[in-house]
C-alpha cells in the first residue's frame, strides 16, 4: 500500500512539473516581444551565457577533432581509405557531434549557473520583491536569459565543428601526413550544405531550445533553501543530458533516416 | 540602462566568430562551391547499365571535369538509360565522336562519366546524343564471367 502511494505521489508530482514547465515556457515566450524591444538585457546575457562558453568549446572542439583525426586515421589506413579522413571528421562533427557535445558542455557550463542563479534569486526573495515592485521577473530576468541561450549554442556549435575539422586536420596532415588536397576535397564532394550541415544547425537550435529552458524552469522551480538549488543544479545537467541525447536520436532518425 | 562598453563588443566579437565559423563550414566543408556551374549546353547518352551513376555525378574530360549528369531516366522502348548530361559552354569544342563510358573513382569511390574526344571536324550542340557508349563496370558480372571462362577452361 505505502509503495502504491509513493507511485502515485511520485506519477502526480511529475505531471505537475510538466505542467508547470510548460506554463512556464508559454510565459517566456509570451515576454519575447518585450524583451525583444530592450535588447541591452540580451546582449549582458549574451556575455556571461555564450561569451564565456567560447573559451571551453575551442579546446574542446579542437581536442575532440584530434582525436577524432587520430583514431579515424588509425581505422581507415587498414583499408588503405586515410584520404577519407576528412570526410569523417567533417560529417562525424557536423551531424553529430558539434550539436550534442557543445550542447552537453553548455549544459554544465551555462546551464548549471542559470539554474543556480535563478534559484538563489528565488531564495534570497529578489524575484517577490521584483513582484512587489509591479516589475515583471520573467520579462526582466528569465527571458533575456532564455534568448541568450538560444541564440548562442548554434554559434557556439558552429564553432565547436569548425574548430573541430581544423584539429583533425592538424593531425592529419602535420602529424600523420594524410594528404593536404584529398583531405579538403574529399570532405567538399561528400558533405553536403542542406543535408549536412543545416541539420546540424537545426540540431544546435533544438537543444539550445531544450536545455536554456530546462535550466531556467529548474532554477525558477527550485526549494528555495540551499539544498534546494543545488539539487536543481544537479537536476538541469541531469534532464539536459537527457534531453539532448534522445532529442538527437529522435531527429537524427527523423533527418537522415530517409535517404 | 547602459552597459560597459566592453561586454557589447565583446559579444560583438563572440557573433562575429559564430557566423565566421558557420561561414567557414559552408565555404571550405560542403559541397556548396561546386553548385556555382556556369550555364552549359545539353547532350544526351544512352547507356546499356549506369551501374551507380547518380544525378550531379561529375563528367570529365581527360580528368578535368567539364559538366555533371543532369538527370537519368529509362527508356522504356530500348530498356537502356537516358543520360543526360550537362557540359559548360567552355567546352563546346567536343568532335560528334566523342565516346563517354561511366567510371569508378578508385575501387569502391563515386562513380562518373568519362569523355574521351574523337576526331569529327564537327562539334556536339545542344541536344545532340554521343553515340558511342561504354556501360558501368559490374563487378558481380565481371567476377562471374572470369568464374565461367576460368571454369571452362578446366575441362
Amino acid at each position: 500500500m505505502d509503495g502504491i502511494q509513493r507511485l502515485g505521489r511520485w506519477a502526480i508530482g511529475t505531471s505537475e512539473r510538466l505542467g508547470r514547465g510548460y506554463l512556464f515556457l508559454m510565459a517566456i515566450l509570451a515576454g519575447v516581444p518585450s524583451t525583444l524591444m530592450r535588447f541591452s538585457l540580451v546582449i549582458q546575457q549574451l556575455y556571461s551565457v555564450g561569451v564565456l562558453s567560447v573559451f571551453l568549446i575551442l579546446i574542446s572542439g579542437l581536442f575532440v577533432g584530434m582525436v577524432l583525426g587520430l583514431q579515424g586515421y588509425y581505422t581507415l589506413v587498414d583499408f588503405g581509405a586515410e584520404e577519407s579522413l576528412g570526410v569523417m571528421v567533417a560529417l562525424s562533427l557536423v551531424r553529430e557531434l558539434g550539436p550534442v557535445v557543445s550542447a552537453l558542455l553548455f549544459a554544465g557550463r551555462a546551464g548549471s549557473a542559470l539554474t543556480a542563479e535563478i534559484g538563489l534569486m528565488k531564495s534570497t526573495e529578489q524575484l517577490s520583491g521584483m513582484e512587489m515592485m509591479a516589475v515583471d521577473p520573467i520579462r526582466r530576468i528569465i527571458t533575456p536569459r532564455f534568448l541568450a541561450g538560444f541564440i548562442s549554442l548554434p554559434l557556439l556549435a558552429a564553432i565547436f565543428s569548425a574548430v573541430g575539422i581544423i584539429g583533425g586536420y592538424i593531425v592529419g596532415y602535420g602529424l600523420l601526413g594524410v594528404d593536404d588536397g584529398a583531405f579538403w576535397t574529399q570532405m567538399q564532394t561528400k558533405t553536403d550544405l542542406y543535408a549536412d550541415i543545416m541539420n546540424g544547425v537545426i540540431k544546435s537550435v533544438v537543444f539550445g531550445f531544450v536545455v536554456t529552458w530546462i535550466a531556467l524552469f529548474e532554477g525558477h522551480d527550485a526549494i528555495p533553501t540551499s539544498e534546494g538549488v543545488g539539487r536543481a543544479t544537479t537536476r538541469t545537467v541531469v534532464h539536459s543530458a537527457f534531453a539532448i541525447l534522445s532529442l538527437d536520436f529522435v531527429l537524427t532518425a527523423l533527418m537522415f533516416g530517409e535517404v | 540602462m547602459r552597459q560597459k562598453k566592453s561586454t557589447e563588443v565583446t559579444v560583438g566579437l563572440f557573433v562575429i566568430l559564430g557566423l565566421l565559423a558557420l561561414f567557414f563550414l559552408a565555404m571550405k566543408v560542403s559541397n556548396l562551391t561546386s553548385f556555382n556551374d556556369e550555364p552549359g549546353y545539353r547532350v544526351t547518352a544512352e547507356f546499356e547499365n549506369v551501374g551507380g551513376l547518380k544525378a550531379r555525378s561529375p563528367v570529365t574530360l581527360a580528368g578535368v571535369r567539364i559538366g555533371r549528369v543532369e538527370s537519368i531516366t529509362l527508356d522504356s522502348d530500348t530498356y537502356s538509360a537516358n543520360v543526360v548530361l550537362n557540359l559548360y559552354a567552355s567546352f563546346s569544342t567536343l568532335p560528334t565522336d566523342t565516346a563517354a563510358s561511366i567510371y569508378t573513382a578508385g575501387l569502391l569511390g563515386e562513380q562518373y562519366i568519362g569523355l574521351e574526344a574523337g576526331a569529327e571536324e564537327e562539334f556536339l550542340k545542344d541536344g545532340d546524343v554521343i553515340e558511342l557508349t561504354q556501360p558501368a563496370l559490374v563487378l558481380e558480372q565481371v567476377i562471374g564471367q572470369f568464374l565461367f571462362s576460368k571454369a571452362g577452361g578446366d575441362e
